[in-house]
């Protein structure tokens, strides 16, 4: 396990804002949402050697970091496409037919939730409950909620979003 | 030290007492009642998670979780109704259609707390349509091997090497449906750094998911270590 930080430029400021993240909660394990955040926040994503950082530096379990990054859907161990689909899941989202979006995305992008297209343009990501209960069915898209819409108002968005800086 | 407070109660309709600290499943256990428990290992913290010692309670209409209800006095219990029995055959039957609990080829078939359970209960049949995910097996251990098709979640194996030897190897990663057993950075068994390989995650499975390896069908007894020993032990050599 790396004691140290993986890529070791200490000069890298992405790291220092980690560290000082790290240095605010006195290292104590209670710390570690914090950082994930901090982290997803400056890489984008969590690699193993971030996470073993972190791990070392709070001495918290690594099998316990693992299973924090990978319960809480806002976290992704590895690198997210240019763009970003958030599909709700919650029990209103439900019965106004998100299941149906998101087959319709795995039919169009070959997509299952938690992956990247290959040409790297879109992740897509099933959410459980983003409070908008009331808009459903929602999805988000680059973080701008969409929501009271019919499943094929939505999908025709979501070809719209797409489409907006297609190459 | 305070002496400890004695409280009285009613389970089944035999009065008891039992210590103001002690938990409804340890004070009926002390008095040979039986609760059916899944998730709960004599010497572990308890978390309640398997719901199978549910049990209803005069003047509430939720049932409760024995293992971290703590007793009151006055307290009317009942471990055993027609309700009860339901519930629980439900939760055995969704824990059989989650996973692949195939016992016939299963190493554990006979000595698996799930089974006996399913007997116990009269579960015959299982009413809900089987998921039957493609699970993977870890075989990268010298000697053990984690079968995710049989595992149940109850997290005894994540709590006796957290809480017994200190290793923390094992944790849950995911959540919900797709939560599985995990070593270390997901990393395959026989790789993790933590791993002591004391084998005590094997003893406590309920079920055939942790295993010795060359172990084949129904061969798998588990020796429940005696955790209460060997924290009492440990906590005479730190005095």
């Amino acid at each position: 396990m790396p004691a140290s930080q993986p890529d070791q430029s200490a000069t890298d400021k992405r790291w220092k804002t980690i560290n000082l993240v790290m240095q605010r909660h006195d290292h104590r394990p209670e710390a570690l949402i914090e950082t994930l955040h901090a982290a997803q926040e400056a890489f984008g994503f969590l690699d193993p050697e971030t996470l073993a950082y972190i791990a070392t530096q709070l001495d918290v379990p690594p099998a316990k970091v693992y299973g924090v990054t990978t319960f809480y859907n806002h976290f992704n161990c590895s690198p997210r496409g240019e763009h970003f689909l958030e599909i709700c899941t919650g029990t209103a989202c439900h019965v106004k037919g998100t299941d149906r979006i998101a087959a319709w995305a795995q039919e169009k992008y070959g997509l299952e939730p938690g992956q990247t297209t290959a040409d790297n343009r879109l992740s897509m990501v099933e959410v459980r409950c983003v409070g908008a209960c009331a808009l459903a069915p929602v999805i988000i898209t680059d973080g701008t909620l969409i929501g009271a819409k019919t499943i094929a108002e939505t999908t025709d968005l979501i070809e719209e979003w797409l489409h907006d800086d297609a190459p | 030290m305070t002496a400890a407070q004695i409280l009285t109660l009613t389970i089944d309709g035999k009065h008891v007492s039992g210590l103001a600290h002690e938990t409804l499943l340890q004070v009926a256990l002390e008095n040979d009642i039986a609760i059916p428990t899944l998730c709960c290992l004599e010497g572990l913290s308890n978390q309640g998670s398997c719901r199978l010692c549910m049990v209803e309670i005069a003047g509430t209409t939720k049932p409760q979780p024995a293992c971290v209800t703590l007793i009151q006095e006055g307290m009317v219990v009942i471990t055993q109704s027609e309700n009860l029995r339901t519930y629980r055959r439900t939760i055995i039957e969704l824990l059989f259609s989650e996973r692949n609990h195939i016992c016939a080829v299963c190493v554990a078939n006979e000595h698996c707390e799930l089974q006996t359970l399913a007997r116990d209960l009269g579960v015959d049949h299982i009413s809900f349509p089987g998921r039957y995910p493609a699970l993977p097996v870890d075989a990268s251990h010298d000697r053990f091997v984690l079968d995710h098709n049989r595992c149940i979640l109850c997290t005894r194996c994540v709590r006796v090497c957290a809480e017994i030897e200190g290793a923390h190897t094992w944790d849950i990663q995911g959540r919900g449906i797709r939560s599985l057993i995990t070593a270390d950075f997901n990393s395959p068994w026989g790789q993790s750094t933590t791993c002591t390989s004391c084998g005590k995650c094997v003893q406590v499975c309920p079920t055939g998911a942790l295993f010795e390896k060359g172990r084949s069908v129904a061969e798998m007894l588990k020796k429940r270590p005696s955790l209460p020993y060997l924290v009492s032990n440990r906590t005479r050599e730190q005095q």
